[in-house]
């Protein structure tokens, strides 16, 4: 019951938007490329599905996103174990750390390229570079905060590395943990759209500019209302694991 | 002695760069298979010296010996029961009972019987699957004890092991701990504010001052066990610890 409820009510919410957004479009004296009709974007969006050209940038941008994502998560957990287990270390390095963090990582595009040339390479690095921060910092959170009970209990019973830290400061991280790939994980799905924006011949960024440089105004919405939906899939399917 | 400690003083240094003297010259010698009690008003350092024979801690001056050697760090062969029971929440019971025997590099399956072996000593064969947060406060502190016990460590160490425990549970862990010091003959030391529980444990009560922690006096016990808590002669070393307290 509860659950007929909610889908009706997500139904009617989008009912609402589309209307509001029909409705625009049918009294306003706008440009057709300006604001495309709901029907419009529709017919684009299947246009793009049939002549198989969503499926290719979506596999592009999935394989890149994957790759950047799984760098960043890698390198993120290790180095948080580390930084957060040695205080002295991890003061010395969180400056450097809090001053990279709040930069754009689209404002390293132009090393980017000159250090990596174009292809996949710039848009994976700018999916690390966004999913880097967040689980790093999530995970020396998450260690430091590790109850110092646990600690005790492990040293009592004689537990010493790498034991420690696969059996206790691991697993009394990971909540936190967790959070910090949530986290990383939105924000790294929306960087991958603008890494591809400026640097890739492909991908569902691309699409959009693609779309854009042949006034297709249709296609550019249709393939905003993509990277929406696949971004919202993958955030629930984290959520799941 | 089996537990020596010798003139044993522990001062903390402040954030103020203050000292505070929490344990002064500390002397107490423990039996091999004893049950030692430690009472004393909030803050006289039972928390500290229970600490400090668990190795967690080193003592500012003096010596705690066990069998002759110096205690420096903590061994498996004294266990720590702490008051919030330091179970990891992430581990079912039974992988919280194996913990101290992934230490000892025992086999898969010996692990596992032992394991076993011991929660069923405590009553909870029917929850080895639980995760500590689903179980009751007494639940946990059983478990805890299993842990502790399954690695056979020759001393256990209880820093207020039932101060979260209802009084009809408390009642029920006090006996169970009887029966299992009396089956595994362990040495115990154990802190509590509670002088019937003193009184029910304990081979010897020792009464510290408040801060800094002296040893007052030492209250023997020398009643058969298991005790009445009713009879004459327990509410007569009862009165006893009342009067060493003022309390009467
Ligand atoms: N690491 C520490 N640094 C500074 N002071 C400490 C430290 N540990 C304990 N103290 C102080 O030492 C004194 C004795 O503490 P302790 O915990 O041993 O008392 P206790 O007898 O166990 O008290 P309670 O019955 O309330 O548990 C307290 O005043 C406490 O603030
Ligand atoms: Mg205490």
């Amino acid at each position: 019951m509860g659950k007929i409820v909610k889908v009706l009510k997500v139904i009617s919410s989008l009912a609402l938007f589309v209307g509001i957004w029909e409705l625009i479009v049918l009294t306003g004296r706008y440009e057709p490329s300006l604001l495309p009709s709901p029907v419009k974007v529709l017919e684009g969006m299947g246009e793009l599905v049939k002549d198989g050209t969503l499926i290719t940038h979506f596999k592009v941008s999935l394989s890149r996103f994957i790759t950047g994502y799984a760098m960043a998560i890698i390198t993120g957990i290790s180095l948080g174990l580390v930084l957060g287990y040695n205080k002295k270390v991890w003061e010395f390095v969180e400056p450097v750390v809090q001053l990279l963090r709040p930069v754009s990582p689209i404002a390293w595009f132009p090393f980017i390229v000159l250090w990596f040339g174009i292809g996949d390479v710039p848009a994976i690095i700018i999916i690390f570079i966004a999913g880097f921060f967040p689980t790093l910092l999530s995970t020396v959170s998450g260690v430091r905060k590790v109850d110092p009970v646990y600690l005790n209990v492990a040293n009592n019973f004689g537990i010493r590395q790498p034991h420690l830290l696969f059996k206790i400061i691991l697993p009394a991280a990971f909540p936190m943990i967790a959070n910090g790939l949530h986290i990383a994980l939105g924000t790294a799905w929306v960087f991958l759209v603008a890494g591809e924006m400026v640097g890739a011949q492909s991908g569902l960024g691309y699409l959009i500019i693609d779309s854009r440089n042949s006034l297709r105004s249709d296609l550019v919405l249709a393939g905003i209302i993509f990277i929406g939906i696949s971004g919202l899939v993958l955030d629930r399917l984290i959520k799941l694991l | 002695m089996y537990i020596s400690i010798e003139k044993v003083s522990k001062a903390f240094t402040l954030k103020d760069k203050s000292t505070l003297t929490v344990l002064d010259k500390v002397d107490l010698y423990i039996k091999e298979g004893e049950s030692i009690c430690l009472l004393g008003p909030s803050g006289c350092g039972k928390s500290t010296l229970l600490n400090l024979i668990a190795g967690f801690d080193t003592p500012s001056t003096g010596t705690i010996k066990i069998d002759g050697d110096t205690v420096t760090q903590p061994s498996i062969d004294r266990i720590v029961i702490f008051q919030n029971y330091g179970l990891l929440p992430w581990r079912n019971v039974i992988k919280n009972v194996e913990l101290g025997l992934e230490a000892k590099k025992l086999k898969r399956k010996e692990r596992r019987r032992i394991a076993e072996e011991y929660i069923k000593l405590v009553g909870l064969s029917d929850y080895k699957k639980h995760h500590p947060p689903q179980l009751s406060g007494g639940m946990q502190q059983r478990v805890a004890l299993a842990r502790a016990l399954a690695v056979e460590p020759k001393i256990l160490l209880m820093d207020e092991p039932f101060g979260a425990l209802d009084a009809m549970t408390r009642m029920h862990m006090q006996d169970e701990i009887e029966r299992i010091w009396q089956e595994k003959k362990k040495t115990i030391i154990f802190v509590t504010h509670d002088i019937e529980e003193a009184v029910f444990l304990a081979d010897r009560i020792v009464i510290m001052t408040p801060s800094p922690g002296r040893v007052k006096t030492i209250i023997e016990v020398p009643l058969p066990r298991k005790r009445d808590r009713t009879s004459l002669d327990f509410l007569k070393i009862k009165d006893k610890v009342f009067t060493e307290f003022n309390l009467k």
